[in-house]
């Protein structure tokens, strides 16, 4: 079996697991009780926020724990709209953006506000220059990924962060659940980044459980009103296995960043080179530092995606069409539509997703069953 | 830019005539326990500055902690270069380089300590501005309100290059104007309190009273960390622990309500006052600020004060709650003050206190107690603990879960 679907969901590391299962098991008190249970789940709690936030370079005051990427993405901009409304109805977002993203502006449209998508060009880009005309006084939230989870393509934070410096006052929000453990910390923890969306389950961790950074000192309206848990900003009992778990997974991750992402970009230019001596195939993600390390999206002209999952996965690799999320609905991938791929195109494309765990004999494999594929298809086709 | 000392410039110290030796002496010790863990670390108190050689430590890290040390007006990271014009040409441009913007300004500033260098002030000035008009396309000179200043200086032992200046905490060093007890709740104001006994130079020794099991070990650890919060102006702290449960449930037993709090407050003083004599402190402070709190009018004030003739110093005393607040968060004091856990001071608090106590009222149910035993009790129990920066009390089983993280 061949797993090449990390950025749908990554398999839990074993001694990830071994801390959910003991923390589950010896460390159940409730963070909140005054006595000794509570107290050293407490400890536990505050030692795993400690650990995330030295492990990123932020203040572990500045670390609040979610259910994952969608509630931290739904916190980061309605949570900005709750809060900053009376100053400005205007947010800029990608047309790139995760649901989560896009839904929560459609969301925030109906209640009254504006929201601008940034068009992407044909690397899946937005321009800074089209950000710079965007933005205006009433503007409240800049929403932007760090990497594309259908493509893999890396927006420019840097850049955006630069021109946002002259706008103090605008929230800038990253959706980084992709782009953990790629080399880009830097990129995503920049100085005038305020708010980022992490993701447990995608880089090892359990479901449910994810964090979202918030600066000290930017103003966030809560959700999850309640008992007051994340500093009176997000109530819920805290989940304490999966959040220790989570610290443990983001440690193991880090500590090989390196080597990992010099893998996985390994990994990623040999299927790379293979794919592209067929002429029927394009791909869309392209090698170097403007793409993620481990994503490659391709598609077979004439093809449907679907149709090349399903071929894949009777050979025993598992790959998916754009992204799982809108994968069950047959949807064309709202990515390759934003970079105006011609639908014909768009709706054989296919998602390659690695993790630090694949290996250069599976990329081999994956090549070879690849070659038979496509032999198949063109034999149909023609 | 990888920095080889730092220059500190003495604040008020200047002024104080004859005691000058003694501060700079007090300081450079002060400096030198707040570095505590940069092993390689110099420090070098001079009459007019101070120089930290660091060796290859962390220049972000130790001037970090020099913001926070007490009597230090501003100091500048600075890079020693050798005594050859063309190496010191090569690290102005590329420290000029590194800043650069369009449209900056800049001018050299030069100063020779030591004479026998080939080339004066001038010449120097002259040579260096030119040279980075030259390799720095774009800068101009600008002598009012430059965006650079490069201070150059020659010494004996080579040049030194720098072009930043930070603002240090002000006030005098700690220990320059004695030694004194604080009186630490687990509230928001003593800290403050404390932090401004500080500022002005006083060597501040925490007196915390705890209640055991009507008060957890929760909030004697958050004291604890509360005091670890206050160490990096001065290095460390001694932090002594008094037991209070006894005199706490006798006076509860003996005293009507109304005056509950008023004696035990006297208690508490009385207990700090034997504390200052036996360690050699001159004051006791606190965190009373007027009309907060029921024990916080000037009528309680007097009548607890008259157990000691003892200086008893209230900085925040005419503050208003915000401004103390204001403070708190500055020192990073404010959150871990808020935490919820009783104090001895919250949990016998009577349902009405009196707000106008009086004294010979307070001195008349005392006659009930055994005030001598009591006290000598308590004194007994006593425990001191040396606080250090970055001590942790709150999460202390760091151990207990790295197999877990």
């Amino acid at each position: 079996m061949i797993y090449f679907d990390n950025s749908a969901t990554t398999k839990v590391h074993p001694d990830v697991l071994s801390t959910y299962d003991k923390v589950s098991e010896s460390i159940w008190g409730n963070p909140s009780s005054l006595h000794k249970m509570g107290e050293n789940a407490y400890n536990l709690l505050e030692q795993s926020r400690t650990q995330i936030a030295n492990l990123l370079g932020c203040q572990k005051e500045e670390i609040f724990f979610t259910s994952g990427g969608t509630e931290g993405d739904n916190w980061a901009i309605k949570g900005t709209a709750i809060e900053k409304g009376i100053y400005g109805k205007h947010l800029i977002t990608t047309m790139v953006e995760h649901p989560a993203v896009i839904n929560s502006m459609k969301q925030l449209e109906k209640l009254g506000f504006e929201v601008t998508y940034l068009p992407v060009d044909k690397h899946g880009q937005i321009s800074v220059a089209d950000l710079k005309n965007a933005l205006r006084k009433d503007t409240i939230l800049v929403s932007v990924m760090a990497v594309n989870n259908e493509i893999g393509a890396i927006q420019p934070i840097k850049e955006i962060a630069e021109v946002l410096k002259d706008h103090p006052k605008v929230h800038f929000h990253v959706d980084a659940v992709q782009a953990v453990g790629k080399g880009l910390t830097d990129l995503i923890m920049d100085e005038r980044v305020d708010l980022v969306t992490f993701s447990g389950h995608k880089f090892h961790a359990p479901r449910g459980v994810g964090f979202l950074y918030k600066k000290a000192g930017r103003k966030l309206a809560p959700l999850l009103s309640g008992g007051g848990q994340e500093q009176n900003l997000r109530s819920s009992t805290e989940n304490l296995p999966a959040i220790a778990a989570m610290a443990k997974a983001l440690r193991l991750l880090l500590e090989n960043e390196t080597n990992n992402v010099a893998h996985e970009q390994a990994i990623r230019e040999k299927i790379y080179d293979h794919l592209q001596k067929f002429e029927k195939v394009t791909i869309f993600s392209e090698l170097g530092d403007k793409f993620a390390p481990h994503i490659l999206c391709f598609a077979i002209e004439g093809v449907r995606g679907e149709t090349i999952v399903h071929a894949f996965e009777d050979q025993g690799v598992f790959i998916s069409t754009t992204s799982a999320c809108s994968s069950k609905k047959g949807q064309v991938s709202s990515t390759l539509h934003a970079m105006q791929i011609d639908d014909k195109i768009a709706t054989s494309a296919v998602r390659v997703s690695l993790d630090e765990n694949n290996t250069l004999a599976e990329a081999t494999e994956f090549n070879r069953i690849f070659d038979d594929i496509y032999q198949k298809f063109l034999k149909i086709n023609s | 830019m990888q920095y080889t000392e730092i220059m500190v410039r003495y604040g008020e110290l200047s002024t104080k005539g004859k005691n000058r030796r003694n501060f700079i002496d007090r300081l450079g010790f002060n400096v030198r326990q707040a570095m505590h863990d940069f092993p390689k670390l110099v420090v070098k108190a001079h009459r007019d500055r101070m120089h930290i050689q660091l060796n290859g430590e962390d220049s972000t890290k130790v001037m970090a902690r020099l913001k926070q040390v007490f009597g230090i007006q501003n100091f500048s990271p600075s890079i020693r270069v050798e005594r050859d014009i063309e190496a010191v040409k090569e690290v102005i441009t590329q420290m000029v380089a590194e800043k650069f913007h369009e449209g900056m300004t800049f001018k050299i500033n030069t100063r020779r300590s030591d004479h026998h260098f080939k080339y004066d002030t001038n010449e120097l000035n002259d040579m260096l501005g030119g040279h980075i008009l030259k390799t720095v396309p774009g800068i101009k000179v600008k002598m009012k309100e430059p965006d650079m200043i490069l201070r150059v200086e020659v010494r004996a032992n080579g040049i030194y290059l720098s072009h930043e200046t930070i603002d240090g905490a002000g006030g005098l060093p700690v220990g320059t104007a004695g030694k004194a007890m604080l009186m630490l709740s687990g509230g928001i104001d003593s800290p403050v309190a404390g932090y401004l006994a500080m500022k002005r130079g006083v060597d501040i020794e925490m007196v915390h009273f705890f209640s055991p099991p009507y008060t957890s070990e929760q909030a004697l650890n958050k004291a604890k960390e509360l005091t670890a919060k206050l160490t990096p102006y001065v290095g460390k702290i001694q932090f002594i622990a008094v037991p209070f449960t006894e005199i706490q449930e006798t006076i509860k037993e003996k005293v009507p309500s109304g005056y509950l709090m008023t004696i035990q407050r006297r208690f508490m003083l009385r207990l700090s006052e034997m504390i200052a004599k036996k360690r050699n402190g001159l004051a006791i402070f606190n965190g009373e600020a007027l009309g907060q709190v029921a024990s916080q009018t000037l009528e309680s004030m007097a009548a607890i004060n008259d157990v000691t003739t003892m200086p008893v110093l209230r900085p925040v005393v005419s503050m208003d709650k915000n401004e103390i607040i204001k403070i708190a968060q500055d020192i990073d004091t404010f959150d871990l003050s808020i935490q919820p856990f009783e104090d001895c001071c919250t949990i016998f608090a009577p349902p009405a206190p009196k707000t106008k106590p009086k004294i010979d009222k307070a001195r008349y149910y005392e006659e009930r107690l055994d005030i001598d035993g009591l006290l000598a009790r308590a004194m007994e129990g006593i425990q001191v603990t040396d606080i250090k920066i970055g001590d942790e009390f709150m999460n202390e089983k760091q151990a207990d879960f790295a197999e877990l993280l």
